[in-house]
């Protein structure tokens, strides 16, 4: 699966996870548990057994952990590409031309 | 959703949810059980009865109680709390209850059963009203839950009376 090969680039936070993986950690965070909720309570309920319902909720929960919370390389595919200091010199931010309006801008 | 710690804290909030839904459908699954319990009481001596000292009635008494209350157990069930309560009526009080055994079933393989116990509380009147009494027994039970809401219900066994004398 994508967590398999490490991610070999420095830790900051442009290579924790893109928006696109945030996106789909979340989503697969939400189905996991909703799946582990199902099945801990059909599993113990026709064992009739709470304790079982219990500890496969858990274990799903713990698998869900692991599976969506750390910063595994398959929620990287996507990395955003931030522009170098020297080169946002040389392209300056256009400036905003303020027409006459009834608000008060801040002077700064 | 960025941080370790804003990750961490959905799923937890999320799990939490997830963990109180299905106890609450394990809470409303007891609904679909059938249950009928019983239970017969027999007096078998009435040990002593007597006025106190400062004026109130007391009877001691063995009862011979036999209950099959296996019917009330389902798979989320912690323990059933079951006790027995005489009930008359005075004419200072239109209804008495008093306390004479209780026990607590924790598991289904006790709860059919047959004791022969004296009262384990006292049975004590407000006043001198025992002599010639009739009086109900009932049998008593709590559920309780491992999660969800308890629920308690009761058989009434008509048709015991006291001497007419003390003892």
């Amino acid at each position: 699966m994508c967590f398999l090969a490490p991610s070999q680039r420095s830790r900051s936070s442009s290579t924790d996870m893109d928006w696109q993986g945030q996106k789909l950690a979340e989503q697969l965070m939400q189905i996991l548990l909703l799946i582990a909720a199902v099945v801990a309570f059909a599993v113990g309920y026709a064992t009739a057994s709470f304790r079982t319902m219990m500890l496969i909720y858990a274990g799903g929960v713990v698998l869900t952990t692991l599976i969506t919370i750390p910063n595994w390389p398959c929620f990287n595919r996507h990395p955003l590409k931030w522009l170098d200091p020297s080169e946002a010199e040389k392209h300056p931010k256009p400036q905003v031309v303020v027409v006459s309006s009834k608000k008060k801008s801040s002077k700064k | 959703m960025h941080t370790f710690g804003y990750r961490a804290n959905a799923l937890l909030t999320f799990a939490v949810t997830a963990l109180a839904f299905i106890c609450a459908i394990a809470s409303f699954s007891d609904k679909f059980s059938n249950q009928n319990p019983s239970a017969e009481i027999q007096i078998l001596n009435i040990n002593r009865f007597k006025k106190q000292s400062h004026g109130n009635d007391e009877v001691s008494l063995t009862l011979d109680i036999s209950a099959d209350l296996q019917s009330l157990f389902t798979w989320n069930t912690k323990q059933v709390f079951v006790f027995v309560a005489a009930e008359y009526e005075t004419p200072k009080n239109s209804l008495n209850q008093v306390s004479l055994w209780d026990a607590i079933i924790p598991a289904k393989e006790h709860a059919k059963f047959r004791i022969q116990v004296s009262n384990k509380y006292r049975f004590i009147d407000q006043g001198q009203n025992l002599r010639g009494k009739e009086f109900n027994l009932t049998l008593h039970w709590h559920v309780m839950p491992k999660t969800g809401k308890m629920f308690a219900d009761k058989i009434v066994m008509p048709g015991y009376s006291l001497p007419d004398a003390y003892r």
